[in-house]
């Protein structure tokens, strides 16, 4: 490998002090990779072919002015210089993958952000406590057996030993409290979404 | 299984450049001379 990279340095050496041929040995050694590496990218043996020629066509305007100031890495450099082509033909033909919310897709419908704004945490906030209002307007039996399900995350059956009473009562007290509150909720118009 | 091995494997696709692109990349570098003149530099391409 070091020694591949020392015969490079020399062989841009050579091609800047005037030996054409140390180019054609550079291009013979590098064209598979550096061709590869394009048609990855643009999948398109036409445009990798333009690619690939206008990659080596600012290699050498670069060589020849004397601009190059990387000895030892000429490949690297030479894929960089074919990696910013494939982004300006990309550029240029605008087909770079883009979410611009203007299909029938949104991008935004699958990617949301889970956590409330502000506004909307505002709006939690009320809900809740309009809610809690509401329950304790509700006769004390049935708060009580709301609370236990709903707060307390009980289940019916230990909301009936708890309470003493039989799991159909406690049924029945759940049933009308929430019967209770759509009422109150109507009767008052209280809007409850957020 | 077998049918799986039996299936044609994918065409391999020779990457390499045309070797008229090669040429004209030569021929391109050979044309091109740098003039330097003062401290600016010309490109000319002589062909």
């Amino acid at each position: 490998m070091k020694t591949e990279l020392i015969q490079d340095a020399a062989l841009v050496s050579r091609y800047i002090n005037g030996d054409e041929n140390a180019l054609s040995v550079l291009i013979g050694r590098h064209k598979q990779k550096i061709y590869s590496f394009i048609y990855s990218k643009v999948y398109d043996k036409d445009v990798t072919e333009d690619i690939f020629q206008d990659t080596f066509i600012k290699v050498i305007r670069t060589l020849k002015l004397g601009k190059y100031n990387e000895e030892g890495k000429f490949l690297p450099w030479v894929m960089r210089i074919a990696h910013n082509l494939v982004i300006d033909y990309f550029r240029k033909n605008n087909r770079m993958p883009k979410f611009d919310n203007a299909g029938e897709f949104s991008i935004f419908s699958v990617l949301s952000d889970s956590s409330l704004n502000a506004e909307k945490s505002l709006i939690k906030d009320q809900v809740e406590s309009d809610v809690r209002r509401i329950i304790e307007e509700l006769p004390e039996d049935q708060k009580q057996v709301l609370k236990m399900r709903i707060y307390q995350d009980m289940s019916f059956k230990e909301i009936s030993e708890r309470t003493g009473v039989s799991i159909n009562t406690a049924l029945g007290r759940m049933r009308y409290a929430l019967i209770n509150m759509r009422k109150v909720i109507e009767q008052n118009n209280i809007v409850l979404t957020n | 299984m077998a049918k799986i091995y039996s299936q044609q494997t994918s065409k391999k696709i020779n990457l390499q450049p045309k070797d008229e692109t090669i040429s004209f990349l030569l021929n391109y570098s050979k044309a091109l001379s740098v003039i330097n003149y003062n401290k600016l530099k010309f490109e000319a391409l002589l062909n």
